[in-house]
């Protein structure tokens, strides 16, 4: 009989903070510009320059370590992680160990049985982000492109309380919303703007002491964060059962593989000798600023998603998918406020777009049209200028091209044909070109009258107001009947 | 001399340091460092229970800036700087992963 083992899941969570500036110099944060165009003496390590702190990102980690429960430390400051790296031009990473800005937090999850738990966040420290390497394979050299050095990110430490990928998952939705919805980062795991390195051991079920852990780097979606999860449980699992250790050592996902690899450690070992900054000056917060940073913050997905309910009358169903992701939210509430019609913007929202979102393989994050795009074709439906198919139409051009839909449909001569004299021409030639329909139909066949419907909006090239062209074929296939 | 500074401490430190001593450089650096503990070890015989750490010689805290864009692309003279350069970054000896 095989024993059982228990996962123990701790996370480090990286968080690009949405800043306009780095942490400690006026250079842009700016993602994508060409190589070392945002760069500084500071951010590129110059002996003699000079680091001051942004106080945004003071803020901005406030924010996250009071919506998340932490405790603050009201005298905080930085300290040098000094290690030989390219990526690192100061030979020394700038953050925060012994007296980190957070600690003491954590957030509730919902666990696979439907209750509840806790998973707690041991600190939140600031620091800075390293530059970019790239490897060139014709020269055997690396490049280095230092813009993102020194780009503020907060640390998200957790405890070790996470038992399986499933709650993984749940913290890192739960956190990335709670982030999302504070404005302090986009939270974009493909990007790079949120980073997970998972701590992993296992433990036979019922032991109190941990097992040897190992720290898995490079997962950049929820999906490789799950596998990987998997291929490490089973990969320690199977150590233990053929009696040979788990070593401590970082390892790097290959997602595509479907395993994890031992980094070649650096010769110089994990041997940081951290030290405070003397370049920089202590940080203190007053509890002004704390009552300051409180009161500014926004309504998160629990009242939001109560609001919808009362204000707009929202099934709870359709409320709870809106406010899952702050981008939905914001589309929906920016829609609202120009057509004031709550439950027409939740439909496309909760039909065509999850639709569109499902057929692209996108994250609603991802998507980039405009509300009052989505709240002018709701109009033009509601005055009668489009047909629902058309608008169907349209409104994928919306997705996609984000275009004006009452330019597009004034250009692609999209209104609805509601001129009856016109149409009642039309419906009489397509009878009269399906003769059989029309005898199918006295025959009490009454599948015929879809088709017959079908063959005039094809004609009027789905222009046609489906109810009008019901009606007219209605009257004449009845007419005929008493002929 | 209280504190003795072993071979294998001093190598280490060269490696933590990248750098590298000669034998002569070695045992110069081991008398010097092991000077610098004794001298720690007196200043430890001071009780300072009651004394908060400093963590900055000026009595100064929240020297902030504005999050505001002041720097433009400088990357010529940024690269200046540089031993080699390709393609506008900083070339490098090749970094295995
Ligand atoms: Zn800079």
């Amino acid at each position: 009989m095989s024993r059982q083992y228990e996962t123990v899941i701790g996370l480090e969570v990286h968080v690009e903070l949405a800043t306009r500036t780095k942490i400690f110099c006026g250079c842009s944060t700016a993602f994508g510009g060409a190589p070392n165009t945002h760069t500084c003496p500071v951010c590129t390590g110059m002996p003699g320059s000079l680091p001051v702190l942004n106080k945004r990102v003071v803020e901005l980690a406030l924010a996250v370590g009071l919506a998340t429960g932490c405790s603050i430390n009201q005298y905080c400051k930085f300290d040098r992680k000094n290690y030989f790296y390219p990526d690192n031009p100061q030979n020394y990473q700038i953050s925060q160990l012994y007296l980190p800005i957070c600690h003491d937090g954590g957030v509730e999850i919902e666990t696979a049985d439907g209750g509840k738990k806790v998973v707690g966040i041991h600190e939140i420290h600031m620091e800075e982000d390293a530059g970019k390497l790239i490897h060139d394979e014709w020269e055997d050299c690396s490049l280095v492109d230092f813009n993102r050095s020194g780009v503020p990110l907060i640390e998200i430490v957790s405890e070790p309380d996470m038992r399986s990928a499933d709650e993984v998952i749940a913290y890192l939705d739960k956190l990335r919303l709670i982030i999302q919805y504070l404005g302090a980062s986009d939270c974009k795991l493909q990007e790079g703007s949120m980073r997970a390195d998972v701590n992993l051991s296992v433990r036979e079920a019922g032991a109190r002491e941990f097992g040897t852990r190992t720290e898995m780097k490079n997962l950049n979606s929820f999906k490789a964060i799950a596998r990987a999860i998997e291929g490490e449980r089973t990969r320690q699992i199977d150590l233990l059962e053929s009696g040979r250790p788990v070593i401590q050592e970082t390892r790097r996902w290959d997602d595509a593989k479907e395993y994890s690899y031992a980094m070649r450690s650096k010769e110089d070992a994990q041997d940081y000798r951290y030290f405070p900054d003397p370049d920089l000056t202590p940080v203190v917060i007053s509890d002004e600023m704390i009552r300051e940073i409180r009161n500014r913050q926004p309504e998160f997905r629990t009242e939001k998603k109560a609001r919808y309910i009362k204000e707009f009358g929202l099934p709870e169903y359709d409320a709870d998918i809106l406010t899952g992701t702050k981008r939905l939210a914001d589309i929906f509430e920016e829609a609202v406020a120009v057509c004031h019609r709550p439950k027409k913007v939740s439909n496309w929202l909760m039909v065509e777009t999850m639709r569109l979102l499902k057929e692209r393989e996108m994250d609603a994050d991802r998507i980039t049209f405009s509300p009052e795009h989505l709240a002018k074709l709701i109009g033009l439906v509601e005055a009668g200028t489009v047909n629902g198919s058309v608008a169907k139409e349209v409104f994928e051009k919306i997705f996609d091209e984000d275009v004006d839909p009452e330019r597009y449909v004034e250009e692609h001569g999209l209104k609805m044909e509601n001129d009856t004299d016109a149409l009642q021409k039309t419906v009489a030639e397509v009878v009269e070109a399906n003769p059989q329909s029309v005898t199918d139909y006295r025959a009490g066949k009454k599948k015929a009258m879809g088709f017959l419907v079908g063959q005039t909006m094809k004609a009027t090239g789905g222009k046609a107001n489906p109810a009008a062209v019901n009606q007219i074929l209605r009257e004449i296939l009845e007419e005929k009947q008493h002929e | 001399m209280a504190n003795v500074i072993s071979d294998e401490v001093i190598d280490y430190v060269g490696i933590l340091a990248k750098l590298e001593l000669s034998p002569e450089e070695k045992e110069a650096a081991k008398k010097d460092m092991g000077r610098m503990l004794d001298y720690i070890d007196k200043l430890n015989e001071l009780d300072t229970s009651d004394v908060e750490p400093m963590s900055h010689v000026f009595p100064v805290h929240n020297v902030f800036r504005e999050d505001v864009v002041t720097n433009g692309d400088d990357r010529e003279q940024m690269l200046a700087n540089a031993p080699e350069a390709k393609e506008w970054q900083y070339q490098v000896p090749r970094t295995v992963e």
